[in-house]
């Protein structure tokens, strides 16, 4: 499979909306995937890539080279936030907006930037030049501030470096120049390093220890798909993209579909704010992975798969690509795969655009399909009929390599490590207030203390365990574990120190949900706006006691109305500091005075027709005549 | 019927369209009856336009569009023990509350009020002005539902609701038996 990808820069120019975009330059670049509609979100990405824009006329040549029609197109084109249907600069620049950079200072990098470049967070500058715009959590959160400079990642930014590397984007310098001199020079893994450091501070026995090459593929390619699925049940590995589901059952599931095809998805689209341990595993252990993919491709023969990697992590695709061609030229990937008849499978790299919810299983197959990100209603499951209506495996990337480890060491080794019910290593992502962020492999079953030990962290007021859909907890259950039973996470341990405000966070993260709901579900997109608001209502000291029945309420209704995950568990910042702060919310509720609500302002609300009829209100307005 | 005090009551039409008084009227003979456990107080029934004691019960038909339907709202507040938003447009603004869906503009009110009286195509006005008396309220950013502006301890759905459940829900909330709605009578299909 190709992917045949030009970076932007230096290609085209052509200001997109002002000058025609010639219509041959479009139809090839459809014609490169295949006149493909499936293949809309690589089609789109590249024309933004050089084009930075999609503009009406090219959407409609897209649709008549696809078979399309245009407004499917553009509900492709408007549902990612890394497409845009008006110009962006030439150099667009993506301030990471988590909540962590922004208590590192994300807000003095931010006027630095947009001291230099004259140009306002969320504007282009005139001359086509640049653009700013704050983008939910990119991964980095081990040394925010972090920002994309188009497909360049910067990290550790401070008010100064971000002065200076605007300076030298001013003065023309080309992104990757802002990383290294000798950026071409560099091979695709020496630049992935130079960018981002990974900050592997324990590594276990499992993922980060060595690793031999290949090993368990080699097992696998011995032994039955039956006995590869056995293997992976008897190990008790669950899914470490946060849900946990049984990876063994479901590739027997998947496996005992009849089908002409299967497929297997990656799903690397890692976008739950403070987590970034496939981030890591993508650069250090990138074989391993493929490895696993093709192991469960054998497991429940499928032919083909494909890696979904989110957008922000749009500066590994050289080194995947690189490793899938690798493993091609030696027989890892293609066709009779280590001599074995009929062994043949390959990887597609599908590139997200920059949509938090396309880690939800469904929505990332319907990405893949080239449509825009919505989950699909379930039954059917993805393992009965996911990819274009084939059975389908979705896993984790953590739960890939768990796989290729499991073949090579024996499923008795790995169900030996962990508690019951939870077996094995876990990648943590930690970050926030700790003197060591970074990654850390361990055995299920650490308590919250003993991780806070080793990470320098012990003075942690509260830990945000699993990420804004996980639990928010206080040091009086610092003492529960890290197990599925117990303190589920998909990895993102988020450390808060003393000084932060538990109430800013929850309304941080409610804007998160508000900014990542697909739309779907009235529920969930109306629903997190009222949250949102209502937190808001705490925040400015309006609250009354009986809004805190209000928030369990609307947060019940979210959770039991919504069709996936992401409504599911949306409401979870608000319920669980509920729960573990209870003080935080009675310290700034008071009731209304006689019934009056404070949070309606007469005063603002009849501003506007104080103006439009140019008097004073006779109401509510001293006269000042007499 | 018992020998308790009379309870008092008192209700006022804010942005609604009167329908709500109408459905109060609906209530029918069994007027008589309600009046055997009640006075009333301010109301556009009794043509009492200020409260002459603190009242139990108030009734709000209607949300509020301009300052005056606020001030009275904060009036009825202050003067009951008991406010029930009666019909949709108390409890969530209701028909006015369409305007509130002019959102995607920089000047909503004014182009509200521009539609109304000078550019809306079935418009007959020969001042071409939108009226300015100075004894016309402001207008409101916004319509409010009432509970946006003070608390509201009851709610009586329907558009407007019907005689029965006005006479329901008022004899059973005078006798202290008040426990929620009958499923009929809030099953509008």
């Amino acid at each position: 499979m190709e992917n045949g990808h030009k970076t932007g820069n230096g290609v085209s120019t052509a200001i997109c909306g002002t000058e025609p975009v010639p219509a041959e330059e479009i139809d090839a670049i459809c014609a490169q995937f295949g006149n493909d509609k499936h293949r809309m979100l690589d089609i789109l990405r590249d024309v933004q890539d050089r084009y930075r824009c999609i503009a009406p006329a090219t959407m409609d040549h897209i649709a008549a080279a696809t078979g399309l029609t245009r407004i499917e197109v553009e509900g492709v084109a408007s549902f990612y936030s890394f497409l845009s249907l008006t110009p962006k600069g030439r150099i667009t620049i993506r301030l990471c907006d988590d909540i962590v950079d922004r208590f590192s200072g994300l807000s003095e990098v931010a006027c630095a930037f947009e001291e230099v470049l004259g140009v306002k967070v969320g504007e282009t500058s005139n001359d086509g030049a640049f653009s700013l715009e704050y983008t939910p959590c990119i991964g980095m959160c081990d040394q925010a501030p972090a920002a994309m400079v188009n497909d360049i990642v910067l990290t550790k930014l401070t008010p100064e470096t971000a002065r200076s590397a605007a300076q030298a984007l001013k003065a023309g310098q080309r992104p990757e120049q802002l990383i290294s001199e000798r950026f071409e020079a560099l091979t695709p893994t020496e630049r992935a390093l130079h960018m981002v450091d990974n900050n592997i501070r324990h590594a276990g026995e499992v993922l980060l220890a060595p690793v031999p090459e290949d090993a368990g593929l080699a097992k696998a390619a011995t032994i039955t798909p039956t006995q590869i699925i056995s293997a992976i049940e008897e190990s008790g590995l669950r899914g470490c993209g946060g849900a946990g589901f049984t990876t063994g059952r479901k590739w027997r599931f998947a496996a005992s579909e009849r089908a002409e095809k299967h497929f297997v998805i990656c799903n690397a689209d890692e976008g739950e704010p403070g987590t970034f341990k496939d981030r890591v595993l993508l650069t250090e252990r990138p074989h391993l992975l493929i490895e696993g993919m093709t192991i469960a491709a054998r497991a429940v023969g499928a032919r083909e798969g494909i890696l979904y990697l989110r957008g922000e992590y749009v500066y590994l695709r050289e080194l995947l690509q690189q490793v899938l061609e690798e493993r091609r030229r030696r027989g890892l990937l293609g066709t009779d795969i280590l001599g074995v008849k009929g062994f043949d499978f390959d990887i597609r790299l599908q590139l997200g655009a920059g949509a938090y919810i396309c880690g939800e299983e469904g929505a990332l197959i319907s990405s893949c399909e080239g449509l825009p990100g919505e989950p699909k209603t379930r039954p059917p499951f993805p393992v009965n009929r996911g990819y274009l209506g084939y059975p389908t495996v979705v896993n984790n990337v953590e739960t890939f390599c768990h796989a290729a480890r499991i073949l090579d060491k024996g499923a008795a080794w790995f169900n030996a490590m962990g508690l019951e019910g939870s077996h094995g290593t876990k990648l943590f992502s930690v970050c926030g207030d700790c003197l060591n962020p970074g990654i850390y492999e361990l055995p299920y079953g650490h308590t919250v203390w003993e991780l806070l030990a080793m990470v320098g962290g012990e003075d942690a007021a509260a830990v945000q365990v699993g990420g804004p859909s996980g639990t928010m907890i206080a040091r009086d259950s610092f003492h529960r574990k890290l197990t599925f039973d117990d303190l589920a996470t998909g990895g993102a341990i988020i450390v808060f120190n003393g000084e932060c405000n538990v109430l800013e966070i929850v309304e941080y993260y409610m804007s998160f949900f508000v900014h990542e709901s697909c739309g779907y579900c009235t529920p969930c997109r109306v629903g997190n706006v009222f949250l949102q608001k209502a937190i808001q209502k705490f925040r400015k000291g309006l609250a009354n006691p009986e809004d805190i029945d209000y928030l369990k309420d609307l947060s019940g209704t979210i959770i039991e109305t919504s069709r996936c995950g992401l409504g599911m568990t949306s409401p979870n910042p608000v319920l669980t500091t509920l729960k573990n702060f209870p003080l935080v919310y009675s310290a700034v509720i008071k009731p209304s005075k006689d019934g009056i609500r404070d949070t309606f302002d007469i005063q603002s609300a009849i501003d506007g027709a104080r103006k439009i009829a140019k008097r004073r209100s006779y109401i509510f307005d001293k006269d000042f005549t007499q | 019927m018992s020998e308790l005090p009379k309870a008092r009551i008192a209700t006022a039409s804010l942005a609604g369209c009167f329908g709500c008084h109408m459905a109060i009227l609906d209530i029918d003979e069994r007027l008589i009856d309600l009046m055997q456990l009640v006075d009333v107080d301010r109301s556009p029934l009794t043509d009492k336009k200020r409260f002459t004691q603190r009242c139990d019960i108030g009734i709000i038909e209607g949300g509020c569009c301009n300052e005056e339907n606020v001030h009275v709202l904060h009036d009825f507040r202050r003067n009951c023990d008991v406010l029930i938003a009666l019909g949709q447009c108390a409890i969530m603004g209701g028909l006015p509350a369409m305007r509130n869906a002019i959102m995607h503009s920089d000047a909503p009110l004014r182009e509200c009020l521009d539609e109304a009286y000078i550019t809306g195509k079935y418009i007959r006005n020969t001042t071409h002005n939108v009226p300015n008396d100075p004894a016309l309220p402001l207008l409101l950013d916004e319509v409010y539902p009432c509970s946006q502006v003070v608390e509201i301890d009851y709610q009586i759905p329907g558009c407007a609701p019907s005689g029965d459940i006005i006479f329901d829900t008022l004899s059973k909330l005078l006798t202290g038996k008040f426990r929620g709605f009958e499923r009929d009578m809030i099953k509008f299909d």
